[in-house]
C-alpha cells in the first residue's frame, strides 16, 4: 500500500479514537462513543493485517482465541466484579506491551533507539502488569486490601527505578540485549508489585487510573520501538487522557498525585486511635438496642432524605431494594437524593453505574460539592454499606490514610440510619466514629438488602 | 519502512496533548465507563504483537514468533474484554435513559 495512503487512513482514525473518547465523556453519545472507538479499532486491524499478511493465518488464530475469551469473560463478569475485571485486563494489555518490546529488543539489526524504546516498553508493560495484578487482587480481597509496608521501600524502589533505566541504557549502547531484558523484565515486575502493595484504601481507584494510563504509554513506547505511527498516537492518547482521568479522581480526594506514587499517603496505622475498637466491640450490641430505643424518629415522618451508598450496596447487591425504599418514601411525600462520594465503591462512577441498574434516574444522583451543605438540614440520611466516605476522622486524625480526603458531611445530619454489615472500619481501615456517637443514631447491621427490607416495611 | 524517530517522539506529543485535551468534563457518572473504553483502547498495543509476528522469520525466530502470538492473543483479550464490558455498562445508562424519557 501506498505509505501516504496508509498515513491518511492512520490520521483519520486517530482523529475518531479522539472523538470517540469525547463523545464518551458526555451521557448521550458514550455509547456511540464507544462503538466509534469499536470501529477504529477494528479498521487499525484490519490495515495492519493489509499490510503486514506474513504470517497472517497463525495471527488471526491468535487474535480469534483472544476475542471468544474476552467476549466470554465481558459476559460472565457481574457488574460488582468490574474493577476487578478493569484492572485484570489493564494487566493483560500492559504484559502484551512488555512482550512485544522484549521481542523486539531479542531481535538482531535494531537502531539504538529502537532498542531504548523496546526496552522501554518492556519496562512499563511490566511494572503495568504487575501493578494491575495486585490492583485486581486487592480489589477481590483476594490479597490484604492494607497499604503493606515494605521495609525499606524508598531503598528498594529507588534501586529498581536505577535498575529498569539501567536496562534501557544497556539496550540503547547494544550488545547486551539479552542481560537488558532479563534485568527490564525482573525489576519492572518486581517495581509493580512493591508499588501496589505500598498503595491501598482509599488510594487504590487512583492507582488503577494510572496503570491504566501507564498501559497506554507502554503501547506508545512499543509503537515507537516496531516503528508504526498508528500505536503511537493512539497510546499517547489514552496514556494522556488517562492521566487527566487519574488527575480529577486525585483532585476530589484532596491528594497529590506524586503523594501517591511516592506512597507517603499510607503512613503507619499506629497514630489510628486503638480506644474507640476495644470499646466499641463488646458495647456493640447493648448499644444497637439502646440507640434505637433512645432515636424514636420514625422515617416515615422524613420529608427530606439523603441516601448514601457505598461498597457494601454493591455486595449485598441492595441496589434494588434502594430504589423500592426510594418509591415508598417519595409516596410518602419524601424528597429523596443520592449523595454519590467520588470514590464511593472501588472505583469513580462504580455507584452511579449500580443505581443506574436497579433504574434510579440520575437526576437524583448528587455529587460531594453539590449536596455537602445540604447533610446538616436533612430530615434523615440512609447510609448504605458505606463508612470510609463519611468518616469524620478524614478530618480530624492526622496520620490515618483517608485523612485530609472530603468527605461527605454524615455526622451533621440530625438523624442517621446506618445499614452496614458490621461495624467494622471500611477499605481504609480506618475506626468510625459516627457508629459509637451518642444520639440519633439508628444501627442496622448484617445484610443491607435485610436491613433495607426493615425499612421499606415501616411504611 | 523505518519512520524517523523524531517524527514519532512528535506524533506522541501531539496525540498525547491531544488527550488531554480532549476530556475536559467528564460527569462522575462517566468515570468507570470512561476508564473501561480507556482500557480497551490501551490494548492497541495487539497492532505492535501482530507486527512483530508478521516481522518473525518462522523457522529462525520460532521462540519469539509464538511470544509474538501470544501477545496478540492476550491484547485481544484487553480489546475485546475492554470494549465488550464498556458497552455493556453504557447501555445500563442508555436503557434508562428511554424508560425515563417514556414515563
Amino acid at each position: 500500500m501506498n505509505p501516504y495512503i496508509t498515513y491518511a487512513i492512520y490520521a483519520v482514525l486517530s482523529a475518531a479514537v479522539l472523538v470517540g473518547l469525547y463523545m464518551q465523556s458526555r451521557v448521550k453519545s458514550a455509547v456511540a462513543g464507544n462503538l466509534l472507538c469499536v470501529g477504529a479499532m477494528i479498521a487499525a486491524i484490519v490495515v495492519t493485517f493489509i499490510t503486514n499478511s506474513a504470517n497472517i493465518w497463525f495471527v488471526l488464530v491468535a487474535v480469534a482465541v483472544g476475542t471468544v475469551v474476552g467476549l466470554v469473560w465481558a459476559k460472565k463478569v457481574k457488574m460488582i466484579e468490574m474493577p476487578q475485571m478493569v484492572g485484570m485486563l489493564n494487566g493483560i494489555g500492559g504484559l502484551a506491551s512488555a512482550m512485544v518490546g522484549a521481542i523486539e529488543l531479542m531481535r538482531v539489526e535494531s537502531s539504538a533507539f529502537a532498542n531504548v524504546t523496546a526496552a522501554l516498553a518492556l519496562v512499563i508493560g511490566g511494572v503495568t502488569f504487575a501493578g494491575s495484578l495486585i490492583a485486581a487482587l486487592k480489589l477481590a480481597r483476594k490479597i490484604d486490601t492494607r497499604p503493606k509496608r515494605i521495609p525499606g521501600y524508598s531503598v528498594i524502589s529507588i534501586a529498581l527505578i536505577i535498575l529498569m533505566i539501567g536496562s534501557c541504557v544497556l539496550a540503547g549502547i547494544g550488545g547486551f540485549n539479552l542481560i537488558a531484558c532479563i534485568v527490564g523484565a525482573v525489576s519492572s515486575l518486581a517495581f509493580g508489585w512493591v508499588f501496589a502493595m505500598r498503595v491501598g484504601g482509599a488510594d487504590m481507584p487512583v492507582a488503577i487510573s494510572l496503570l491504566n494510563s501507564l498501559s497506554g504509554v507502554a503501547g506508545a513506547i512499543a509503537g515507537m520501538a516496531i516503528s508504526n505511527i498508528l500505536l503511537v498516537s493512539i497510546g499517547g492518547i489514552v496514556g494522556s487522557s488517562g492521566l487527566l482521568l487519574t488527575n480529577i479522581m486525585c483532585r476530589a480526594m484532596n491528594r497529590k498525585l506524586s503523594d501517591v506514587l511516592l506512597g507517603s499517603t499510607a503512613k503507619p496505622q499506629e497514630k489510628t486511635p486503638e480506644a474507640p475498637v476495644a470499646e466499641a466491640a463488646p458495647v456493640e450490641e447493648a448499644q444497637e438496642e439502646e440507640e434505637v430505643e433512645e432515636d424514636n424518629f420514625k422515617l416515615t415522618d422524613a420529608k427530606d432524605v439523603i441516601i448514601v451508598p457505598g461498597y457494601g450496596m454493591a455486595l449485598s447487591q441492595a441496589q434494588h431494594k434502594v430504589r423500592e425504599l426510594t418509591e415508598r418514601l417519595e409516596k410518602n411525600g419524601a424528597r429523596v437524593r443520592f449523595a454519590i462520594h467520588p470514590v464511593a465503591g472501588r472505583m469513580p462512577g462504580h455507584m452511579n453505574v449500580l443505581l443506574c441498574e436497579a433504574d434510579i434516574d440520575y437526576d437524583y444522583l448528587y455529587e460531594l460539592d453539590a449536596i455537602n451543605d445540604d447533610f446538616a438540614n436533612t430530615d434523615a440520611v440512609i447510609v448504605v454499606g458505606a463508612s470510609d466516605v463519611m468518616n469524620p476522622a478524614a478530618r480530624e486524625a492526622e496520620g490515618t490514610p483517608i485523612y485530609g480526603m472530603p468527605i461527605l458531611n454524615v455526622d451533621q445530619a440530625k438523624h442517621i440510619i446506618v445499614c452496614n454489615f458490621d461495624l467494622k472500619p471500611g477499605y481504609a481501615g480506618v475506626e468510625n466514629p459516627i457508629y459509637t456517637r451518642k444520639h440519633g443514631i439508628r444501627l442496622l447491621l448484617g445484610d443491607a438488602k435485610d436491613s433495607l427490607d426493615i425499612l421499606v416495611r415501616e411504611f | 519502512m523505518d519512520i524517523h524517530p523524531l517524527i514519532l517522539v512528535g506524533v506522541f506529543v501531539a496525540a498525547s496533548v491531544l488527550g488531554y485535551i480532549i476530556i475536559k468534563k467528564v460527569p462522575s457518572l462517566l468515570h468507570t465507563p470512561l476508564m473501561s473504553g480507556m482500557n480497551a483502547l490501551s490494548g492497541i498495543t495487539i497492532l505492535g504483537a501482530m507486527i512483530a509476528a508478521a516481522a518473525t522469520e518462522i523457522p529462525g525466530g520460532i521462540v519469539l514468533f509464538i511470544v509474538a502470538l501470544l501477545a496478540a492473543a492476550l491484547a485481544a483479550v484487553n480489546v475485546v474484554g475492554g470494549f465488550a464490558v464498556t458497552h455493556r455498562m453504557l447501555m445500563m445508562f442508555s436503557n434508562k435513559k428511554n424508560n425515563g424519557e417514556e414515563k
